[in-house]
């Protein structure tokens, strides 16, 4: 989906560091082994994080071939997925990750007026 | 959509032509009252089958008591994967229909699982794939050995993922998954506009389609059940009405019953001993179907009433399934004409069920008169009457529940008694389609005459029996139900005080005639004492004459005696040279000689 914003990138990160503030965000990746889109979205995460979350954050990656029941713990249905556990509530966020700008916006590091 | 399975590799259905590989092809029996019979023996085991229609028409349901069944009855394991209903909501919904599905869950047998995706919001980025999904059914089916599994309804997963190519793909693979897994698995769907399903799904799952469908025809719904497609199976393709009860699903199939109920010689009596005359030796079958049909006011129902004291008399159960009044009022009315029903109803061998036939639908109420004969076990029911059923149904749809309802009846060996109410123009009509479904058909009517309204009773029809053909009058007394012989005189049919004067006409008739017959004997009495009186004379008269001649001729025989000594002494007189002997007959010729 394009989004109807000319030029919208320099902003984002603006809005992006200002509703940050300085919580702890606790990231939550589940995957189902070592497949390429889980890697993929794995390294997208990291840079995302490192980006605007960095040093108050945490991600915690679940492999569901070794742990399947924690599968039901959040629903999981979709491979990879990405569960934002804190802050509350919860989001989530599917994929590769590989669209910064929708990972973003899934987990309302942007506010959502934008 | 279907189209695209036109080219197909799939064994079973290149076989279709071969016939013998039909039956071949691995069926479930599913345990649903009535599902087994049409599909012929079950969904296709280790395949998925498409269970769609609009909501609240039951497919939540028909799939979870094909898990519980599959557990209960089978001994197969099951998997519910719930994508709209909770757990909880899941195990309270069916908790009205004795299923214990928290039981099962700790028994080890039934994993019920809710994926909620519709609850949050997701967002997508990229590429993604359905393997969590498949994880949980894995982890699922192999906690507890699952053979059947339902997934309920994963059209959802359309409302929450946007990238449907790549959920359509997901589908496609997941259904492929299944098969590998071989677990008989009941997909459910939401009808679409102009599909069978919302997001056409039914691409996917070709194998067995069933098509529901819930319908509300003058106020009153009817659920219906299809099998739209069977690969490589034989099915009926009918729509079957089936019906939500306290025990489950019920498919209730029109024509998949045959003709082959037990069928008795034994008589059961109708209660009324001159019927039972008429009908030959006793009664009607036991297990027949009898219809009594006639105008209002004729007596139906007091026969009816009749024919179930008769039953309880017997020590025999009987139901009572009443349209028109309640229990207590048929109470009342019966004993007004010496019909006790009442102390049946307390020793438990009668029961009542009485309803607006507007309450419910039609299969609602066959699923329920079925359900309390299953019950119950009586040996006679009757509905009183039959006729009011056309209010909540068409002619066609009565026709076929009744049918339906008789041949449930006759696998039972439970004899029934319908009555049918009709119009005054023409008595037999709206009976035809029933007609030919029953053994014993009895038209009770009214006959104006006289300035009076009288009941007439005849068999119309009676299958196997030597029955009578007269027209007898049917009198509601104080003891119940009589039947009596009609003139026929040259204006027609004598009934009532027409009858009755013509049979005081007839007694009076007789008395003269006795009375003529007394005189008559009388008469013959009195000459007979005339006679003996005249013979008692003329046989003094005899043995006084008889004395006489006695008299006579022994004085005779002296005087004989006397004349041969004097003929004799003549002889010797006249000094005859003769024996005395020879000269004997001279003096007599002599002496005769003029």
């Amino acid at each position: 989906m394009d989004d109807p914003d000319p030029d919208p990138e320099p902003r984002w990160q603006a809005d992006a560091a200002a509703a940050a503030a300085d919580e702890l965000w606790s990231l939550r990746l589940y995957v189902a082994g070592p497949s390429p889109k889980s890697l993929r979205a794995f390294a997208n995460l990291k840079q995302l994080c490192e980006t605007y979350l960095s040093g108050r954050y945490e991600i915690e990656v679940v492999d569901l071939i070794e742990q399947p029941a924690l599968a039901g713990q959040d629903d999981i249905v979709a491979i990879p997925t990405l569960v934002r556990r804190l802050p509350v509530p919860l989001r989530k966020v599917i994929g590769d990750l590989s669209d910064a700008r929708r990972v973003l916006l899934g987990l309302r590091l942007l506010p959502e007026s934008v | 959509m279907t189209s695209s399975t036109a080219v197909e590799h799939d064994p079973l259905t290149t076989n279709r032509a071969g016939g013998r590989r039909l039956r071949d092809l691995p069926k479930s029996l599913t345990g649903i009252s009535g599902l087994d019979e049409v599909t012929g023996g079950g969904l296709p085991t280790g395949r998925p089958t498409l269970v769609c229609g609009p909501a609240g028409c039951g497919k939540t349901l028909l799939a979870m008591e094909f898990l519980v069944r599959g557990i209960t009855q089978y001994g197969e394991p099951g998997v519910f994967i719930a994508f709209e209903e909770s757990v909880d909501d899941l195990i309270a919904n069916v908790a009205s229909m004795d299923f214990d599905l928290a039981q099962m869950v700790d028994d080890g047998s039934l994993v019920i699982d809710h994926v909620g995706v519709s609850g949050s919001e997701m967002e997508e980025t990229g590429d993604w794939d359905l393997d969590g999904l498949f994880l949980r059914l894995g982890a699922a089916i192999d906690k507890v050995g699952a053979k059947r599994i339902v997934i309920d309804t994963i059209e959802t997963l359309f409302g929450a993922f946007s990238n449907t190519a790549i959920l359509r793909n997901e589908l496609r693979r997941l259904f492929e998954w299944l098969k590998a897994r071989g677990v008989t698995a009941v997909i459910t769907g939401e009808r679409g506009e102009g599909t069978l399903t919302r997001f056409g799904i039914e691409e996917y799952v070709s194998d067995c389609v069933i098509v529901l469908d819930h319908r509300v025809t003058e106020q009153t719904s009817t659920r219906r059940l299809r099998i739209l497609k069977y690969r490589g199976s034989l099915h009926g393709t009918n729509e079957y009405p089936f019906l939500i009860g306290e025990s489950g699903v019920s498919v209730l199939p029109i024509t998949a019953l045959g003709l082959r109920h037990n069928v008795s010689t034994e008589r059961v009596s109708t209660g009324v001993a001159r019927l039972d005359a008429m009908l030959g030796d006793g009664g009607f079958y036991k297990g027949s179907t009898i219809l009594v049909s006639g105008t209002a006011g004729t007596g139906k129902s007091t026969l009816a009433a009749q024919f179930c004291d008769a039953t309880c008399r017997r020590g025999d159960r009987a139901i009572y399934f009443g349209c028109e009044e309640s229990e207590a009022e048929i109470i009342r009315n019966m004993s007004t004409v010496g019909i006790n029903l009442r102390q049946w109803v307390n020793a438990g061998l009668l029961r009542f069920r009485c309803f607006r036939p507007s309450l419910l639908g039609l299969e609602a109420h066959l699923f329920g008169m079925q359900k309390l004969v299953g019950e119950f076990r009586p040996a006679v029911v009757v509905m009183d009457p039959i006729s009011d059923l056309l209010r909540v149904g068409t002619g066609e749809d009565v026709s076929a529940m009744l049918t339906r309802q008789v041949d449930f009846l006759k696998t039972r060996g439970v004899t029934a008694m319908f009555t049918s109410l009709n119009s005054m123009d023409d008595p037999t009509h709206g009976d035809q389609q029933v007609a030919s479904l029953v053994d014993t058909w009895l038209l009770v009517k009214t006959m104006e005459g006289n300035g009076e309204h009288n009941r007439l009773l005849y068999v119309l029809k009676s299958r196997g029996m030597a029955h009578s053909n007269q027209i007898r009058e049917f009198l509601l007394t104080t003891q119940g139900i009589e039947l009596a012989d009609v003139y026929v005189g040259p204006q027609g049919v004598l009934t009532g005080s027409a009858r009755q004067a013509q049979e005081a006409k007839e007694q009076s008739d007789g008395m003269a005639r006795l009375e003529d017959l007394e005189q008559r004997r009388v008469n013959l009495e009195r000459r007979r004492e005339s006679v003996e009186a005249q013979t008692a004379t003329l046989w003094r008269e005899f043995e006084d004459e008889a004395d006489i001649v006695e008299r006579l001729l022994s004085h005779g025989s002296t005087v004989g005696e006397d004349r041969a000594g004097q003929r004799a002494a003549q002889g010797r007189l006249r000094r005859a040279d003769a024996d005395a002997d020879d000269a004997v007959p001279a003096p007599d010729e002599q002496r005769s000689a003029p």
